[in-house]
């Protein structure tokens, strides 16, 4: 015991050391501020597109298309088209498109409206107009056929949905928003952290068998002890990292980044988008456009204004994750993760174990990654986009090689304690499972030199005695 | 200096090792003498490794036994044996002192003792101005010297160096010798695998051959020398040499110039080396009349070639 946990002590401290753990523990939360930041100010400041409309159709279109959050229209210069695009292409401050009804457009034949931009307009302008164009006619038939306009805002109907979660104490609001980017977040950083330190593992055994300092090693330790004091030194690492960009975030969210965004006065939008991407340096893009679409981003939702950070005012991720179950996030995730870095670890350790060099260990990590790479992607269309609680999500939070991820991703959506007991039981038992898997590749394949190795040569070495 | 006669410190009885296609050891026993310089010799794919790999708890013997002063050989020994292998390697990035104390921690040596061992032993081999350096910068001689010092620094009771001369110059060779001289001196026992028989010749107090898995000679190097004398004399002299006698017979001879000659003469059963001088004095002038000893070099390939195509058996008495 006491070997391993010397091995374990190099395997860390090597690492922890180097310059480039470092920096990149340093330099991600940074990043990720910058980027939040960037994309906070930039968003607030181009909230809505101006959109000039040139309209010969005699049916005032240009005073009937409404402004919304993302479009707002102005009167293009007057005369003909060719001189309105003359003084789009010279306005200040700058519009975004030049909107076009043509004479020919009539309520009976509402056709040839054009937008013209600089450069391709993008596909979510082009919605947005025409979801206005249309109100607008809409509304227009409807005062033809003699509707009031009274009678036509009174039938417009405004839904608010609220969803309740009812296992949490006093039946807390269920924030869709943070849910799935936390969602994102975690089962991201599993994904990613398995695979970065996995393949670390892997790079460290062929190492050490390269380096020929193998046999000198398990003459004085077992190659179990060899394999596991690896695998258990880098997970100290990746949890170290953690501790750090969780802090280094934390800071960086609560104290650098509302300074440099309150002078620019942060609509709600952009703090939620800040906020949800703290945690998470790679999938910055994903949450923050979930996090929009969040009923706490409406600022007409009383509960949301009740909650949700008024501008100016300090603000955090930390406030905005009080709806969610994080004790049990937090200790399913580091369970969940460590159980699946475990697993993947020792499969990635054998592999290493089994190569001459690094070139050799592709054909065996593909088996090896496929599942890893699947459960993400299934997991976000099985439970993200699907149903978080159904039946697929539920095998797949269950199978070993998936539930590291699956599990994860489903923690903020709830999930009840018998499912998290029993997976984490399989789990267990499938990490011990490749482990021994591994060990008994590995205690061969560390001795083994110059010798082109098979699938079938692998499955040899589990049965050789010691 | 030598000292057969003491207990054995590493018993190996009867051990057996298969794997999947080929028979690695068949029935290996030998036994070696405490405090002394023990050559584990054979061929290429003899089994050697193989056996090396028992003795150091790398692989488990499919039967027999090791035993290790009387004791079944078991991890606590582990501290008490060092290990050089053929292949070996450092952890390149890692710093020399740092690595030292690290492996030695590995044999259970305390941090405080290995701290100054460490100390006085890159002292000795010139190596202290590179502690702090990280081993890639080192040369291969350094590496190497630094591969020594991390199998002796926990003062092992039983040392194998599997080939500890190679990618020294002459030099740090000699240096390595002394050493290990001396390490047999202040009480240690050496198994040393070699394929270089001057080397052999010039350490090993005892010495073992193995050959297609199975052990086919042991014991001490001049016990084994004295076996395979073949009764052989040369002689150097001055005349003509005319050998026509019944109990003795010329091996080889070469004439050289000013009427010199060199011979080997073999004696046949009954005859004495007294009697072919006199016969020899009574011809020419004799310049040198001495017996010849086998070497180890010469017993090795006649042993391992009786087993082998005929092609090595030339080699014998070239």
């Amino acid at each position: 015991m006491n070997k391993i946990w010397l091995i374990i002590q190099r395997e860390y401290l090597t690492r922890v050391r180097k310059k480039s753990f470092l920096v990149i523990s340093l330099l991600a939360p940074l990043l990720l501020a910058a980027t939040t930041i960037g994309i906070a100010k930039f968003s607030s400041s181009s909230e809505a597109d101006v959109v000039a409309v040139h309209d010969e159709s005699g049916l005032n279109m240009a005073a009937r298309l409404q402004d919304t959050d993302e479009v707002h229209f102005v009167p293009a210069a007057p005369g003909s088209l060719a001189a309105a695009q003359a003084a789009f292409e010279k306005a200040k401050p700058k519009q975004e498109a030049l909107l076009d009804i043509p004479a020919s457009f009539t309520l009976d034949k509402p056709q040839g409206i054009q937008v013209m931009g600089k450069g391709n307009v993008a596909l979510k302008r082009q919605l947005n107009i025409r979801k206005a164009v249309t109100k607008a006619v809409s509304e227009l038939k409807m005062a033809r056929s003699g509707i009031k306009q009274e009678t036509i805002d009174d039938l417009q109907a405004k839904i608010e949905l609220s969803a309740i979660n009812l296992d949490e104490v006093g039946g807390q609001r269920n924030d869709a928003g943070t849910t799935t980017g936390m969602a994102y977040v975690l089962s991201i950083l599993v994904y990613m952290f398995i695979f970065i330190y996995g393949v670390q593992v892997m790079r460290g055994v062929s190492e050490e068998k390269s380096n020929r300092i193998m046999e000198v090693m398990i003459s004085s330790v077992k190659p179990f002890q060899l394999m596991m004091g690896k695998i258990l030194g880098i997970a100290g690492v990746v949890l170290t990292q953690f501790a750090l960009w969780l802090v280094l975030s934390w800071g960086i969210t609560t104290v650098v980044a509302p300074l440099l965004l309150n002078s620019d006065k942060p609509t709600t939008t952009t703090t939620t988008t800040t906020a949800a991407t703290s945690t998470s340096p790679a999938t910055a893009a994903q949450p923050a456009t979930t996090a929009t679409a969040s009923p706490a981003a409406d600022p007409t939702s009383p509960d949301a204004l009740a909650e949700a950070p008024k501008p100016g005012q300090t603000f955090s991720i930390w406030s905005m994750l009080g709806g969610l179950p994080i004790g049990r996030i937090i200790g399913g995730f580091l369970f969940f993760f460590l159980g699946g870095y475990l697993l993947y670890s020792s499969l990635f350790a054998a592999i290493g174990s089994a190569v001459d060099d690094q070139t050799d260990a592709q054909q065996f990590m593909f088996p090896v990654t496929i599942p890893l790479i699947l459960s993400y992607i299934v997991s976000i269309n099985v439970i993200i986009n699907g149903d978080p609680n159904g039946p697929l999500a539920f095998w797949l939070s269950m199978i070993p090689l998936t539930s590291p991820i699956a599990m994860v991703m489903r923690l903020p959506f709830g999930v009840p304690v018998w499912q998290l007991a029993l997976s984490g039981t399989l789990l267990v038992l499938g990490f011990i499972g490749t482990t021994w898997v591994a060990a008994r590749i590995y205690r061969v394949g560390i001795l083994m030199y110059g010798k082109k190795v098979t699938y079938k040569e692998l499955s040899k070495w589990m049965f050789y005695k010691g | 200096m030598q000292k057969t006669t003491a207990a054995p410190i590493l018993e190996v009885r009867d051990v057996r090792k298969h794997y999947a296609a080929h028979t690695a050891l068949d029935g290996v026993s030998l036994a070696v003498p405490e405090q002394s310089i023990f050559g584990l010799l054979g061929p290429n794919g003899a089994g050697k490794t193989s056996l090396i790999r028992i003795i150091t708890q790398i692989t488990g013997a499919d039967s027999g036994e090791v035993l290790f002063r009387g004791e079944k050989l078991n991890s606590s020994h582990i501290g008490q044996i060092g290990y050089l292998p053929e292949e070996r390697g450092l952890y390149k990035k890692m710093k020399v002192g740092e690595q030292l104390l690290y492996l030695a921690q590995l044999r259970d040596l305390s941090r405080a003792d290995a701290v100054q061992r460490i100390k006085k032993w890159l002292d000795r081999l010139e190596l202290k101005p590179w502690a702090e350096k990280n081993v890639e910068d080192l040369s291969k001689g350094m590496q190497q010297k630094v591969q020594f010092i991390a199998t002796v620094l926990h003062e092992p009771k039983l040392i194998i160096l599997d080939e500890p001369f190679s990618g020294f110059d002459p030099i740090n060779a000699n240096l390595i010798k002394d050493e290990i001289l001396a390490l047999r001196d202040q009480g240690a026992t050496i198994i040393f695998s070699t394929h270089r028989m001057e080397s052999v010749e010039e350490l090993c107090d005892s010495i073992a051959l193995i050959n297609k898995s199975r052990k086919v000679l042991d014991g001490p190097v001049t016990a084994i020398k004295n076996q395979f004398k073949t009764n052989t004399y040369e002689v150097e002299g001055q005349g003509r040499l005319m050998l026509m006698h019944p109990d003795f017979e010329v091996v080889e001879q070469k004439e050289r110039e000013n009427d010199h000659f060199y011979a080997r003469v073999q004696l046949h059963a009954g005859a004495t080396p007294n009697d072919l001088l006199r016969f020899l004095i009574g011809q020419v002038q004799v310049h040198a009349f001495r017996e010849r000893i086998p070497s180890i070099n010469e017993i090795f390939i006649r042993r391992v070639g009786e087993t082998m195509p005929g092609s090595l058996v030339e080699n014998v008495n070239a």
